[in-house]
């Protein structure tokens, strides 16, 4: 904790609030943008602008009847949905949002992210399981191979950005950023760290684990109600950290001229991705399976190496 | 922090307990998983942060998801519950048994005898654990490289064979 930081109960509850508040936001925010690329309305009924379809969408998740399969596993069906929404939240616990406002100051703040993420997995993988639905299981398996391969090259192609800041504690890196942002030096680790996220967080065009023209709805086919809502929650958390993770790591977190507060810098870059995101999701079409691996495996991949090569060399180099 | 430690750990032998007595394998393998996370728990109160990182990475994030990828493949349902619990007899345990209490009197005996030193002591950094891996250790970095590289080169080989066209329009294409 920096000198004179408010007590760390306070941040949680103030970034829990957030979070949880700009996720069903964002599924307002996806509508309407998705509408405006593609030349139509979307929801602008109830409220203005159409705000409040989320909360009418959420009364309706309430309401509808919670169903568990009699041939599914209750308790791994139970657990699955609750595994990516705390996995997510407990990530944001090493994210800097501003100069002292992060909840754990800890020394493996990157390594916490990456573990964080790959017990993600789980959900996937265990809702899927459990669900005992051949198009659950098969995007499950599909989640499975696409998580744990896009895992490798996410944490490889921040390895870079560790060895020019020298720590793996976030609020360092973003402080090492002073000088110069991340993203110029360590441009390919950027490129490779955000598909290697939008796969993590299985979104178009990397959303095959649920690809609905082939699989009803992959791997959360049989979930219905709050359970349901939770993956769906999820899964805007997820776009959430990663770009604020991306902010974080590559573009000097809340660092930017003085005319605006810390704060307002980390969420304004923040949104631009999410936006970014969004954007991803309107212009591409979705990849086969096996190009996506073979795109991870064949490309992503050795290019992560050379650049955590090069990194290193040059650093040796500059420092010899 | 001590009661932290005394917590995690008694997390790690329940949880493992359950994994040796679940007759479903997927459970199993979830009770696996919380205890990789007890005995990262343990690791990081023990001032070994970057080890107990690479512990929830790696064996509970990547080995255990491989796991049960394979064991979704296989299909498992009631019969090989089943099965399982016929072969999970009282017998079973007695040779494994055996073994764990001569185990538990050595460390019984090594703790009673000699000093044991105080629990977190000193955080050992990312750095330290390079240093020490690539300096002292570096034959069994080695080591553990090329069983690795044996196991990708014989993966490959099983998984290699020709790629077949079943779509009578590409079949010549290929050619």
């Amino acid at each position: 904790m920096e000198k004179g930081g408010l007590h760390p109960m306070i941040i949680v509850g103030v970034v829990l609030a957030a979070l949880l508040t700009i996720a069903p936001g964002l599924i307002w925010l996806e509508r309407r943008m998705l509408a405006l690329w593609q030349d139509r309305y979307g929801p602008n009924r109830a409220g203005p602008f159409g705000v409040l379809i989320v909360l009418a969408d959420t009364i309706k998740l309430f309401f509808k009847e919670d169903w568990i399969p009699p041939f599914a596993d209750k308790f791994v069906f139970v657990v699955a949905p609750a595994i990516v929404a705390i996995t997510v939240l407990m990530s944001f616990v090493v994210v800097p949002f501003a100069p002292g406002f992060v909840v754990s100051n800890i020394n493996i703040g990157i390594l916490f992210f990456l573990a964080m993420s790959s017990m993600g997995a789980y959900s996937i993988i265990l809702g899927g399981w459990a669900s005992n639905n051949k198009y659950s299981l098969l995007g499950a398996m599909r989640g499975a191979a696409q998580m744990i391969s896009y895992e490798v090259f996410m944490g490889l192609s921040l390895m870079g950005v560790v060895l020019m800041a020298g720590s793996f504690n976030l609020q360092d890196i973003v402080y090492a950023q002073r000088g110069l942002w991340f993203v110029v030096p360590q441009f390919l680790g950027f490129v490779i760290f955000f598909i290697a996220g939008i796969a993590e967080t299985h979104r178009l065009p990397f959303d095959i684990p649920e690809a609905e023209s082939e699989l009803v709805a992959g791997f959360h086919s049989e979930y219905s109600g709050m359970k349901f809502g939770l993956f769906f929650v999820g899964e805007y958390l997820g776009i959430t950290l990663i770009s604020a993770v991306t902010v974080a790591l590559f573009f000097g977190g809340w660092l930017g001229p003085a005319f605006l507060p810390p704060v307002a810098w980390f969420a304004l870059k923040t949104f631009a991705f999410i936006a970014f995101f969004i954007l991803l999701r309107a212009a591409l079409p979705r990849p086969r399976y096996d190009q996506l691996m073979e795109f991870g495996w064949k490309i992503l991949f050795p290019l992560t190496l050379v650049n955590l090569l090069a990194t290193a060399t040059i650093l040796l180099w500059m420092e010899s | 922090m001590e009661l932290t430690f005394y917590i995690a750990s008694g997390i790690a032998i329940v949880a493992t307990i359950m994994v040796i007595t679940r007759y479903n394998l997927i459970h199993a393998l979830l009770y696996l998983v919380v205890s990789f996370l007890a005995v990262a728990l343990v690791f990081f109160v023990l001032g070994a942060p970057f080890v107990a990182a690479l512990e929830v990475i790696v064996y509970a994030g990547a080995i255990v998801v491989l796991i049960i990828f394979v064991i979704m493949m296989l299909n498992l349902k009631e019969e090989a519950v089943e099965e399982e619990r016929h072969w999970l007899t009282r017998d079973v345990f007695i040779g494994p048994a055996i073994l764990s209490v001569l185990l538990l009197a050595e460390l019984v005996y090594i703790i009673i005898q000699g000093d044991t030193g105080q629990i977190a002591t000193k955080a050992i950094d990312a750095k330290a654990v390079g240093i020490s891996l690539y300096g002292p250790y570096v034959i069994g970095v080695e080591l553990s490289g090329i069983l690795l590289m044996a196991g990708i080169v014989g993966a490959y080989h099983l998984g290699r064979q020709k790629k077949k066209v079943v779509h009578r329009f590409l079949e010549h294409a290929e050619e």
